[in-house]
């Protein structure tokens, strides 16, 4: 089943075209990463899934995304509510300036969910899932930056799974991390697609071929090539991809 | 390999010949001219130096030692009155308050609401530079304009110069501050925070009430000190705008409606007319608010270093 | 285009690897040009290049193992340097037959006691045949030229059936030279492996080109 398919996505930043005919469909369930050179436009699109680009002034959007047969650019569509079920994760971690309770908090807040008992439940259960709970569970009250790089991530994936979204964005996130903290995300993002569809958008070539069940290989605005992993990594159809994965240029 | 003995053999060499001249490149001395300017550039800068600091000790020297004699406990705490022979200077000191808290009221919700205007909501770029650049020519402007313009519309308007009209002008006078410093700590705030806030699906105001403004509040307090400050040292924008009763009115209501002199314009006052009470003439509680002043601003200083140091640690 | 240094050694392995094969090449030339024409000195020798077969198969191994460990290879990098590592194999065994013929070479006392050995020789050509050109495919990952030797497996399975059937004929009849008959089948039967191992490069020279072995995507 498709979670997200995009259809004729163009996107413009001014009169830079950043994503030419981007068609794809994004698989429920499964781990699906965005490969390419810097500047290929994999990262502009993972923000389309969720509207991040609205944040940016002079963006322009033609085609449509559809998120379990909605249209998400649709002018009905509230983009706040996208968020919440589409949710997302930085590169850099990016724990805000409080203690790690209100960071998991912060998103069940913002829909009014205000019992104490019940945030702490949410809190547990998001910090578990995001395999943090042991490292936290002592500390809740502490201030979320003292956490090191790894857990911040970490944490960042429970305070996004806190919302329980449908769909986790991911935009590089060990790109910021040490090898073990990024093992550490990896096996626990193979763990979560149990229970979510999950986008990830990675330089790491090894990253993508450990962890995914489709690739999507990204090249000047374009969706050059999408298949499933193995076919990417052992028999890519396009010229330009394999000399993207086994290192020709980019 | 075989050179670089042969370079070794050549140093060796000279320096048993005591022919320092090429000992290597760091340690060749720069020729004589060069190195004479350096000595001059650098005297000249200490000199300056040493002439801005010792000029501003002076200053504050001269005034504790003319002024802090007379800041006693019955000034700080009596009116001035011929029939007692008190010089008190707490209605002034009182007025000062009363015209920090008004313009505080008035100026932070406008100031912090116009740079977050600015920094969050505006999109129009041009739009946006032409208020900076309003903004910045507004904290150009001679403050005795902002009393005239305050004495010809606020004053007007109250029918009468009073601590309201004064507070009115003052506003304006320190709006550029709040904004500029209010739009500084927006900007220190990460991109991070606000796309780790929205993408959990929290609108963009909710966002600013829970992350942004809370993160930027070291920078944001540390602003209004600094307003505070102005406030503090403002005379001339108060001149003709915040009265000049020194009557000690306690209910701050009742003191918005009559006019008062602030510690500055009270100042002025006594220094430019003569008198005598008791002992004391009037040059010398010039000196002695003078003295008060200084210990104002200095203590806000401290503050602003001390919440600073002590909000960024969170 | 990027990885200068992982180019040059992907080149390098081809480059050993062509060595290795046409060093096998020659050895089961020279197996059967010493079986013909009984010499011994020229047995000695095979046997004794063997060993350099060996070493070569150790040395290219440990490349192989380095450049994955260092490069992490994938797609066709990787490909190549697996086909690498399974046909290496293959030399070698083509290797050790070249030198097991030549063993038994100095055991037959008696050759001409075999009137029928023109098939065994034309049998020899046709595996050395095949040896050439699974090495030669490698050199330019030429898959018609593979396609081509694997179909002549046929011949040599028919040759050794023929043998085989010949020597049993033969020892039905007389039983003089049991000893060096058993010797003579075993030869005909190693050249059958060295044709075999022939195909086998061959099917790897097309998996490092397609992903597939015997028809099935592999990789």
């Amino acid at each position: 089943m498709n979670i997200i398919t995009a259809k004729d996505l163009n996107l413009y930043y001014g009169s830079f075209q950043a994503l030419k005919n981007i068609t794809m469909d994004i698989s429920a369930q499964n781990i699906t990463a965005f490969i390419g050179p810097s500047g290929c436009g994999k990262s502009t699109f993972i923000r389309t899934l969720n509207r991040m680009n609205d944040l940016i002034p002079d963006v322009r959007i033609t085609g449509d995304v559809t998120f379990l047969g909605e249209n998400i650019y649709d002018k009905s569509v509230d983009a706040t509510l996208l968020r919440k079920r589409v949710g997302m994760v930085f590169q850099a971690p990016n724990p805000f300036p409080m203690s790690i309770y209100d960071n998991i908090a912060y998103g069940p807040r913002i829909y009014g969910t205000k019992k104490r008992i019940l945030l702490d439940e949410i809190v547990e259960k998001s910090l578990r899932d995001a395999a943090i709970w042991d490292e936290a569970k002592d500390r809740l009250k502490k201030s979320a930056l003292s956490l090191s790089g790894g857990q911040q991530q970490r944490l960042c994936i429970a305070r996004a799974l806190a919302m329980q979204p449908e769909v986790l964005l991911m935009d590089e996130p060990t790109s910021a991390l040490d090898p073990i903290s990024t093992t550490k995300i990896e096996e626990l993002v193979m763990e979560l697609k149990k229970k979510y569809s999950i986008v990830i958008v990675t330089h790491n070539m090894q990253q993508a071929a450990r962890i995914s069940d489709y690739t999507a290989f990204f090249l000047l605005g374009e969706l050059l090539e999408n298949n499933n992993t193995n076919a990417i990594f052992s028999n890519p159809k396009d010229k330009r991809t394999e000399d993207y994965i086994t290192g020709r240029f980019g | 390999m075989r050179e670089k003995v042969k370079l070794k053999t050549t140093n060796s060499k000279n320096a048993k010949t005591g022919n320092n001249n090429d000992v290597g490149i760091i340690s060749q001395k720069l020729p004589f001219k060069r190195r004479f300017h350096g000595y001059i550039m650098k005297g000249f800068i200490f000199f300056c130096v040493a002439f801005a600091v010792s000029l501003i000790l002076f200053l504050i020297g001269y005034i504790f030692y003319r002024g802090l004699p007379h800041v006693t406990f019955s000034m700080l705490t009596s009116t001035p009155s011929l029939l007692r022979g008190t010089v008190g200077i707490l209605p002034n000191l009182l007025y000062t308050v009363y015209i920090i808290f008004t313009t505080l009221i008035i100026s932070l919700p406008i100031g912090i609401g116009a740079a977050v205007y600015l920094n969050e909501y505006a999109t129009n770029r041009r739009l946006v530079r032409i208020i900076e650049f309003t903004i910045e020519t507004l904290a150009g402007i001679p403050s005795i304009i902002y009393g005239l313009v305050g004495f010809l519309i606020f004053v007007r308007m109250m029918g009468g110069a009073t601590i309201l009209s004064g507070s009115m002008t003052l506003s304006i006078l320190v709006l550029p501050t709040v904004v500029r410093t209010t739009q500084e700590a927006l900007k220190t705030v990460p991109i991070s925070y606000r796309e780790g806030s929205v993408a959990l699906g929290a609108t963009k105001w909710y966002s600013i009430r829970t992350i942004i403004l809370p993160s930027s509040l070291d920078g944001i307090v540390s602003g209004v000190i600094l307003a505070i400050g102005r406030m503090v040292a403002e005379s001339a924008a108060l001149l003709f705008t915040a009265g000049a009763g020194h009557a000690l009115i306690t209910n701050y209501f009742a003191a918005l409606q009559t006019g008062g002199r602030p510690l500055t314009v009270a100042l002025y006052f006594y220094a430019t007319e003569p008198g005598q009470w008791g002992d004391v003439s009037s040059t010398d509680v010039a000196f002695a608010i003078a003295a008060v002043l200084i210990i104002i601003v200095l203590v806000l200083n401290f503050l602003t270093k001390l919440l600073k140091r002590k909000l960024k640690k969170i | 285009m990027g990885r200068t240094n992982f180019e040059n050694e992907l080149k390098q392995l081809h480059t050993e690897i062509i060595e290795m094969g046409s060093f096998v090449e020659t050895a089961i030339e020279d197996s059967i040009r010493a079986f013909r024409n009984n010499d011994f000195d020229l047995c000695k020798k095979i046997i004794e290049n063997d060993k350099t077969v060996d070493e070569m198969e150790r040395k290219i191994e440990s490349k192989c193992l380095w450049m994955i460990a260092r490069e992490q290879p994938i797609a066709n990098d990787l490909r190549k340097i697996t086909a690498a590592l399974k046909l290496i194999t293959d030399m070698e065994r083509i290797g050790d037959h070249a030198s097991d013929i030549a063993e038994l070479t100095m055991r037959i006392e008696d050759k001409n006691a075999f009137a029928d050995s023109e098939h065994i020789l034309e049998m020899a050509t046709t595996a050395i045949e095949m040896v050439r050109d699974a090495v030669t495919s490698y050199v330019n990952y030429d898959l018609e030229l593979a396609k081509a030797t694997e179909a002549k497996d046929d011949i040599v399975d028919n040759y050794f059936n023929l043998i085989k059937q010949e020597h049993i004929d033969m020892l039905s009849k007389e039983q003089d030279n049991i000893d060096s008959a058993v010797d003579f089948l075993f030869i005909a039967k190693y050249l059958e492996r060295i044709a075999d191992h022939a195909v086998n490069i061959c099917e790897w020279v097309h998996f490092s080109k397609t992903g597939e072995y015997k028809n099935t995507l592999i990789f």
